[in-house]
């Protein structure tokens, strides 16, 4: 398991946040994820003998919840809010602008490894729906046009990147 | 009558030109001035105050603040705890992030003052995962306050000492859910406890006494700290005090977040006079008042209540205030604050089928009824949307939410079988309609909810 300098010093650092080791499995996790890009059956063991559990203890929170991931996914991570707030101001429209720029489906990745397209549940910002969340930042009254935008945007900073 | 003001108290600053969240901003703006007066009060003084005060949960529940506090247990000698639910998960519902993100201070205070007053050296904030931004915003201000003395060892030199930590979810709703979140933090599912015995307030968190109280819910604290248990009760309504912020999404022309005073504005201003009414040539056709999981409410439908004298008063839907007794009465709840407007556009079965698919989603599957229940319902209502129900479909939909209620381990039971209990009641004829009318193909542009 390897893993960044700057993430093993964040582990240490959140373990004594809590009386309990086991309880930093969430936030142990996020940081492994975070510089991993997914969790492996390798990261489940390395997890587990951090904080003294058996594999299972984290596999089991792995698969339960939806954050983690046990593949990775593109290199942008595009969340669109699926939920009755969002589906009533054309959320399932914006996912599909989506779908339609990357060539791709919720659920699955742009065949380029760019973008992976997922519908999430409410994000808690119902009141400018719809909205998407790319990476960490949300994304406000995304309708078609804004998806455009958007879109343009990832496919700019990817096309900079090569 | 043009709909009462806007009454801001929790939300005082939000949205302010120029109102920041960093510490000076906030310290500029008279903060931490409560946290410096609790410390010179005896703890049961403010746990008093908050008792008179009749602050109810804004959480979902609506459960009284000072009794949940006065139900803790003190004399068991483990530590007590102190847990802000930040989870804001409840579809609907977005007030908790603006105050994280534009005030953490106000938290961290309120926080601090609920620790005081109760004998905790350690507070965590339970924040969900999809609010990466507010939890850097808060581990910041945590920073700043430390350094500062107003939480970590000694806070303002006295020798009291509380430490809070940020502690991230991962996508699960089920984590709002008490016992759930304490499952979680302490690392493992979130399978909620069967209450009794796990009532956080004697076996919680590390089967510690632990309270969990909302994030709106503890901001509140400060402020009636400021003007006074007694003063707070007369704020809104007998039973139903204080401020609370409404969540209004859906079909209206302003949607947003407003705070007013609780059972002073009714469900009418609030809809037509603040949010400006339904959007150009459109009718608002049903609300759910309180969260995804609220009953819904049809327009045109009337309630008859009894008063306390025995007469009885006719409402409408216009007519309900927005207070957690009124929303009881009227057979739905004032829940979590979240308003969800649907308008002459929207197909009630899709609607139903939208909210289906979040709690089958949801389920933590730990019992029968709601993990099979809640699936049972998402395909029926699928089916119907997809135009291949079969015969008696709304009757097994309704039964099915039946067998929910009432029969699980946490109230997720009833989030998930009250939305289509009432849809499939008070919309029965669009469920009816059902296999009858085969899959209409839809023009294009239509809305589409599934
Ligand atoms: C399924 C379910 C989900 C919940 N989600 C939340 C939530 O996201 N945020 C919240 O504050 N309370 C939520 N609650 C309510 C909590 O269980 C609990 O009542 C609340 O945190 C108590 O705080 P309060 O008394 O300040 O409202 C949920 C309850 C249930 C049954
Ligand atoms: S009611 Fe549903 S969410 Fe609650 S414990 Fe049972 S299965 Fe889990
Ligand atoms: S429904 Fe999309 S943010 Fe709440």
């Amino acid at each position: 398991m390897k893993l960044k300098p700057e993430t093993l010093r964040r582990i240490d650092e959140v373990i004594p946040h809590y009386p309990v080791k086991r309880s930093a499995v969430l936030p142990v996790l996020h940081l492994v994820q975070e510089d991993a890009g997914c969790i492996s059956p390798e990261a489940t063991e390395w997890v587990a003998q951090k904080l003294d559990l058996q594999p299972i203890n984290v596999y089991e929170i792995v698969t339960f919840y939806p954050m983690f991931r046990q593949q990775p996914i593109g290199r942008r991570h595009v969340k669109v809010c699926r939920t009755l707030s969002c589906a009533l101001m054309g959320g399932y429209k914006a996912c599909e602008a989506f779908e339609q720029e990357f060539n791709t489906h919720r659920g699955a990745t742009s065949l380029d490894g760019e973008v992976t397209i997922e519908f999430v549940e409410c994000l808690a910002s119902c009141g400018t729906a719809p909205v998407v969340m790319i990476d960490d930042e949300l994304h406000e009254r995304v309708d078609a046009a804004k998806a455009k935008a958007l879109s343009d945007q990832i496919k700019q900073e990817a096309a900079q990147r090569r | 009558m043009p709909a009462p003001a806007q009454r801001r108290i929790v939300f005082r600053h939000i949205d302010e030109p120029g109102y920041t969240s960093d510490l000076a901003c906030y310290v500029r703006h008279g903060g931490y001035e409560m946290l410096k007066k609790a410390v010179g009060m005896p703890p049961p003084a403010i746990v008093d105050e908050v008792k008179r005060s009749g602050l109810r949960g804004r959480g979902g529940a609506g459960f009284p603040c000072g009794v949940k506090w006065t139900l803790l247990d003190r004399k068991s000698g483990k530590p007590i705890y102190l847990i802000v639910n930040a989870d804001e998960s409840e579809p609907g519902t977005f007030k908790d992030r603006s105050i994280i993100h534009q005030d953490p201070h106000q938290l961290i205070e309120a926080m601090m003052i609920s620790s005081w007053a109760n004998n905790v050296k350690q507070a965590y904030i339970y924040i969900r995962g999809e609010f990466p931004q507010g939890a850097r915003i808060l581990e910041r201000a945590i920073a700043e306050a430390r350094a500062a003395n107003f939480c970590g060892p000694n806070i303002l030199g006295t020798n009291y000492g509380c430490e809070v930590y940020v502690h991230r979810g991962a996508g699960a709703y089920i984590c709002g859910e008490e016992t759930g979140l304490i499952e979680s933090l302490e690392g493992k599912r979130p399978y909620p406890r069967i209450k009794p015995p796990y009532f956080p307030a004697v076996l919680g968190l590390y089967q510690c006494p632990t309270i969990v109280n909302n994030v709106e819910t503890l901001c509140h604290v400060k402020h009636i700290l400021e003007i006074g248990g007694d003063a707070f009760a007369l704020i809104g309504a007998p039973n139903n005090t204080g401020t609370r912020i409404l969540c209004v999404s859906g079909h209206v022309r302003k949607p947003g977040s407003y705070e007013f005073e609780v059972g002073k504005i009714t469900l009418g201003e609030l809809l037509n006079d603040v949010c400006g009414g339904p959007l150009p040539g459109r009718k608002f056709k049903a609300v759910i008042p309180g969260g995804s999981s609220a009953k819904v409410l049809k327009f045109g439908e009337t309630f008859t209540l009894k008063n306390k004298d025995g007469s009885t008063r006719t409402l409408t839907v216009e007519d309900i205030p927005m207070d957690f007794d009124t929303m009881a009465a009227c057979g739905t709840m004032g829940g979590s604050g979240g308003v969800i407007v649907m308008d002459d556009s929207v197909n009630m079965v899709e609607a139903l089928a939208n909210i289906n698919a979040f709690y089958a989603h949801e389920s933590c599957g730990q019992c029968t009824p709601c993990r099979e229940g809640s699936l049972w319902m998402k395909k029926i209502t699928a089916r119907m949307v997809h135009g291949t129900a079969r015969a008696g479909d709304g009757a097994l939909l309704k039964s099915v939410a039946d067998q929910i209620a009432g029969r699980t381990i946490c109230a997720f039971g009833e989030a998930c079988a009250w939305p289509a209990q009432s849809f499939v009641q008070k919309f029965g004829d669009e469920f009816k309609a059902y296999p009858e009318t085969k899959k209409a193909a839809k023009p294009a542009g239509a809305l589409e909810l599934v």
